[in-house]
């Protein structure tokens, strides 16, 4: 196989249709007879439902029907957790339309039908709800304290207690050994606010119940895993449900869910026996589509007086807000084996505490887990380079695993195969200019200057390509982490590509396609990539933890193997060669030692025409793979951000921003670059701009984009990028991932930029996002207690 | 986002778009631009049963040359303002505070009418216009009248449009030969003020003559910055004087508090940014 396509930075074959308007999202899908649904949500963040009226309503003009949780309590069941992460864990019953009690503001308490949108949304308004309020706990540290609950009948707000301890785990000594005899103790506590995932296309259903399958067209991350589930709420034959991901336009974790509009237009199809469609509107997205983030972080790291790391202990509130979504239980255990990152230590120990809120519900949001682990660590290690006096670079370098110490088994009890922390270091210094930094900040802080610099550091590690099966198991999450795809050969040797994977931004169209043109040496115009319908592909896992390449592509490398391999029997048939005699490299087929060949599409042809096969040979080269990865893969990198900070003002901007990421083998340039900049832009935002604000009733202050501050272009900074290549070696490819990469590293390096900047001023830390009212006001305490000048 | 249904009529002259508010009584919408209302319309905050569109009349575009001030029709778009050589010779600040104002295509249909009687506390064209000592043009059932920009503003999002009245213009006195800058501080290059400064300043030699300041989202109206403008009338041209009588931007006024800021924050930033537009104003 010479690489050809592997490493070319083509342009993403699915933007054509994207960019000139030929698109296919959810939203632009009407079948005839389509009805439109609009939902009354419920103001109050906690109430008691004691009447629906909905006879106004019902008799508006274009009203067809109008449904209440009383309506439909008898079918509606309860939305899925897939990830009980301990057998006591408790949850709330989640009805996709509240019948008597609603404990977030935003949640559904009734589903307007009409023949037009504007017939709906004009009916809402004539829904009469009454509610008798009932008090709400929306602070993590007062959930915890189970004085007012989010769900009275639950008895607690706390959902599970998970704990990891190396000392019991056997990957590491027990942490209170080095706690107590710490030289030095680093305490601190890191608040990751709440997150709105912002996807630009809302969420969309269309419903079609004519059929004799109810063919559900979704805007989901998850096409298969939302089939099973569908079917399994709603008590309906998984073979009757047919789920179509048409173009998707962005998820970041946001559309991984089975969501109550989802069950809801599922509800109101049968129900009328009509098609039925539901569309956000933004307001509804950034209300009650699942958030994300939303932890407090109690972070304790013992160190000895030369810097060494000796042991690191989290304890964690995670706020599941007020109902328990898919896989939300388990996204502070996926940051749980993060919290070392790329260091070497000892004793680790992290228990965390899920709580409920009466805010609406979190669930995985880019990164999950793992950027909120990577942010506690990097600070950390950032306060202890301050604490020692020592520069916060050589003190990551004293602590981290050494290529030459690869493979390494964790503290947390993962095995990294591989990694090189110093060259992608060591490049990251060389592009930012450190030592110029460094002196130029000095300069500033001499002069009083009133722009400052600060030089704000993270490396970070992830695991990507969620997940071997067996880890799932042993972490209780209900399914497997495999995935599958089928390499189908047409008459004419051109293919199609089925995938398991469903892209919904990622390119997947593209990169698969350049995969399976290395491999079989058909043109890349030739193979086509299918996804995203559970009638096409019928197996798969879906999208989303960086695993479609490092789970998805590897089975499609491995379906286009045994396609080779069959191939190979009829080439030597029509050669009358032996097999073994066989060799194929870039599309052909020869014979060893000889000049005699023939082509992949000649072969693929007269295995359809069938008229001379081999004995027992079925004319059919098509091949399909199910591939469950052995391990995770580990993606790493080191992120330098050159921040200044107006102290007039307290406003942050980013002046340089460099990282080298490691992401293994690249398959496009392009596209790894296009996930590291949107990464990068989802991190800044963290740092600098977004939060989902509620008042004291528990409404959503920031409810919409006017308040919801998502940066764009002309808010952040070049980006210079750049990458080191240590191949993973847990799969063919030697592939790692990089969905949420820029996403990780950038927060802890924006905020430790501004930390830099300011903290000879006295200021000690600001949480975020580090606004310049915040920054401003962090400055002016700072004066009043007598800051170190 | 689907508004309430609602009649609309395209009135082709201002007497036909009085005639249809006169008709259509109190629950009636003018509409311009549509970068405010029709947003609210979909958010059903607002829900008029009738909506009248200037968008048809033609003499209430574009911007004329009268003597000593320049006359500025209310549908005259943002982008326009931005980008007019009259206004860019007489009066910069309009055009560099009509620059800050979101992003192209909103640029492109809002207006600079449609703004001013929208009069949103963080919108960026009152400030200046309140500066520039403009007057304001009506037009209602009994004729026209004239506003001072003083009395203009009355109010959070109120003004001196009367029911059934339309702005059909505004007046603005020429500042020839006046440095101008307008400072607007935001967390996001697509925001609302936090807040911002509108300054005008006459040089003479080595002394600011005069200067006007507007202050933008200090209060529920815009506001002068007088006790500034005062402290600047023949002080001399150096960065400390100005920084000496920016001191005195946030007297008199009554900011907000809100997600980007409390009402101390805003005072501070009043001073930092009325100090930074007038240094910028003044060339130095
Ligand atoms: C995304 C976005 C970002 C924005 N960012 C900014 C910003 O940064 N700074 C800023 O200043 N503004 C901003 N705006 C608002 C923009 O400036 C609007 O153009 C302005 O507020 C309203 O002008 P309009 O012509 O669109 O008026 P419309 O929305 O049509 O009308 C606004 C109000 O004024 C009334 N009205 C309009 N014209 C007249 C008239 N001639 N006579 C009587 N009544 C009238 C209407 O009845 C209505 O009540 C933004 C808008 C959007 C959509």
């Amino acid at each position: 196989m010479t690489v050809t396509e592997v490493g070319k930075a083509r342009l993403r074959k699915e933007d054509a249709h994207l960019i000139t308007g030929r698109t296919r999202y959810t939203d632009n899908l009407t079948l005839p007879g389509t009805l439109h649904l609009a939902l009354v949500r419920s103001p109050f963040a906690h109430a008691k439902i004691t009447s629906i009226d909905t006879s106004e309503a019902k008799s508006s003009p274009g009203v067809v029907a109008v449904l209440t949780g009383a309506d439909v309590a008898d079918k509606q069941g309860s939305l899925p957790n897939v990830w009980p992460i301990t057998a006591e864990q408790k949850a709330p019953a989640h009805p996709a339309i509240a019948v008597d009690t609603v404990a977030f503001a935003g949640e559904v308490v009734a589903c307007i039908v009409a023949r037009t949108a504007a017939a709906a949304r004009d009916a809402v308004e004539l829904v009469d709800v009454s509610y008798e309020e009932l008090p709400v706990v929306l602070d993590l540290e007062e959930a915890v304290k189970d004085e007012v609950l989010a769900h009275p009948d639950l008895g607690t707000n706390i959902s599970a207690t998970w704990v990891y301890d190396s000392g019991t785990a056997g990957s590491g000594k027990p942490i209170a050994e080095a706690l107590e005899g710490a030289e030095v103790l680093i305490e601190r506590t890191y608040y990751q606010q709440r997150l709105i995932p912002a996807f630009m296309e809302p969420r969309s259903v269309l419903v079609d119940p004519t059929g004799e399958q109810l063919t559900v067209w979704s805007a989901t991350q998850i096409p298969h895993i939302l089939r099973l589930l569908l079917a399994l709420t709603l008590g309906i034959p998984e073979s009757k449900v047919r789920v179509i991901a048409p173009d998707v336009g962005g998820g970041f974790g946001g559309k991984l869910q089975v969501t109550p509009e989802e069950a809801i237009t599922v509800l109101a199809a049968r129900h009328t026996g009509k098609p039925c469609k539901y569309t956000e509107t933004r307001s509804e997205s950034l209300m009650a589509a699942h958030h994300g983030r939303a932890q407090v972080q109690k972070v304790k790291l013992a160190a000895t007086k030369d810097g060494i790391v000796t042991g690191l202990d989290i304890h964690l509130l995670a706020d599941m807000g007020a109902y328990l979504g898919l896989v939300a239980s388990g996204v502070p255990i996926l940051g749980a084996f993060m919290y070392n990152s790329i260091y070497k230590f000892p004793a680790y120990r992290f228990e965390c505490t899920n709580l409920f809120t009466n805010k609406a519900w979190t669930d995985a949001y880019r990164g999950a887990g793992r950027p909120e682990a990577t942010f506690a660590i990097e600070r950390t290690m950032d306060e202890l380079a301050v604490e020692l006096n020592m520069d916060p670079l050589e003190l990551r370098k004293k602590n981290w695993i050494t290529h030459e110490e690869f493979p390494f088994a964790t503290v947390a009890g993962l095995e990294y195969d591989s990694g090189n922390y110093e060259a992608a270091t060591a490049k990251a210094e060389e592009l930012f200019g450190y030592d110029e930094l460094r002196a130029e900040q000095a300069r500033r802080r001499e002069a009083n200057d009133p722009v400052q610099l600060g030089i704000g550091i993270s490396t970070y590690t992830e695991m990507c390509g969620l997940a071997p099966s067996r880890v799932l198991g042993a972490l209780r999450y209900v399914a497997g982490g495999w995935d599958h795809a089928q390499v189908r050969v047409l008459p004419t040797g051109n293919i199609e590509v089925v995938t398991g994977t469903s892209a919904h931004g990622q390119g997947h169209e593209t990169a698969w396609s350049q995969l399976v043109a290395d491999k079989l040496g058909v043109a890349f115009e030739n193979i086509e990539v299918l996804h995203g319908d559970t009638h096409i592909s019928q197996r798969g896992m879906d999208t989303y933890g960086s695993r479609s390449l490092v789970v998805g592509g590897m089975a499609v490398l491995a379906a286009a193997d045994k396609v080779i391999a069959k191939a190979k029997v009829m080439a030597a048939h029509m050669m009358e060669a032996s097999e073994e005699d066989i060799e194929f490299a870039e599309g052909k087929f020869s014979v060893k030692g000889t000049e005699q060949s023939t082509s992949f599409g000649d072969v693929a042809f007269a295995t359809f025409a069938g008229h001379d096969l081999p004995e027992g040979f079925e004319p059919n080269l098509d091949s399909e793979a199910t591939v469950d990865p052995d391990n995770f893969s580990f993606p790493h990198g080191t992120h330098f951000a050159a921040i200044e900070v107006d102290t007039e003002t307290g406003e942050v901007s980013i002046r340089k921003y460099v990282c080298v990421d490691d992401v293994g083998v690249v398959v496009n340039p392009l596209i790894v670059e296009g996930q590291v900049h949107g990464g990068l832009a989802q991190g800044i935002a963290q740092a600098l701009y977004e939060e989902a604000v509620h008042d004291e009733t528990g409404t959503l202050v920031t409810g919409s984009f006017v308040d919801y501050l998502v940066p764009s272009a002309p808010d952040l900074p070049h980006f210079t990028t750049a990458r080191t290549e240590t191949p993973a070696t847990t799969n063919q490819l030697g592939a790692k991932g990089v969905g949420e990469a820029g996403t990780i590293a950038s927060t802890p390096a924006i905020v430790n930029g501004v930390l830099d900047a300011v903290r000879h001023l006295g200021v000690k830390d600001i949480n975020m996002p580090c606004s310049p009212s915040r920054v401003w006001a962090a400055l002016e305490e700072a004066k009043t207690a007598g800051g170190v000048q | 986002m689907i508004p309430s249904a609602f009649d609309y009529a395209a009135p082709a002259t201002v007497a036909e778009a009085l005639a249809a508010l006169a008709d259509a009584g109190d629950d009636v919408k003018v509409l311009a631009g549509g970068q405010s209302l029709i947003p609210v319309m979909k958010l059903r905050l607002a829900d008029p049963a009738m909506v009248v569109d200037l968008g048809r009349i033609g003499e209430l575009s574009g911007v004329r040359d009268d003597g000593d001030a320049l006359l500025i029709g209310a549908m005259t778009t943002h982008h326009q303002v931005a980008t007019d050589p009259l206004i860019a010779e007489h009066v910069p600040l309009l055009a560099k505070a009509a620059a800050t104002v979101a992003d192209p295509q909103v640029r492109h249909r809002g207006t600079f009418g449609g703004a001013l009687v929208h009069a949103d506390p963080a919108g960026d064209m009152p400030a200046p216009v309140l500066a520039a000592e403009a007057t304001f043009i009506l037009a209602g059932p009994d004729g026209e009248r004239q506003v001072a920009a003083a009395d203009f503003f009355q109010g959070y999002f109120t003004t001196a449009v009367d029911d059934g009245e339309i702005l059909t213009g505004i007046r603005v006195p020429k500042y020839t030969g006046w440095g101008a800058h307008y400072e607007k501080f935001t967390r996001v290059a697509q925001q609302w003020s936090i807040v911002a400064v509108a300054a005008m300043v006459r040089v003479e030699g080595g002394t600011i003559a005069e200067a006007r300041i507007g202050l933008t989202n200090m209060a529920s109206t815009p506001v002068r910055a007088t006790a500034v403008e005062q402290a600047l009338a023949g002080a001399p041209l150096t960065k400390e004087a100005i920084a000496a009588a920016s001191s005195h931007a946030a007297e008199g006024t009554e900011p907000a508090s809100d997600l980007n800021g409390d009402a101390a924050y805003r005072r501070h930033l009043a001073e930092v940014l009325t100090k930074r537009a007038v240094i910028a104003a003044a060339g130095l």
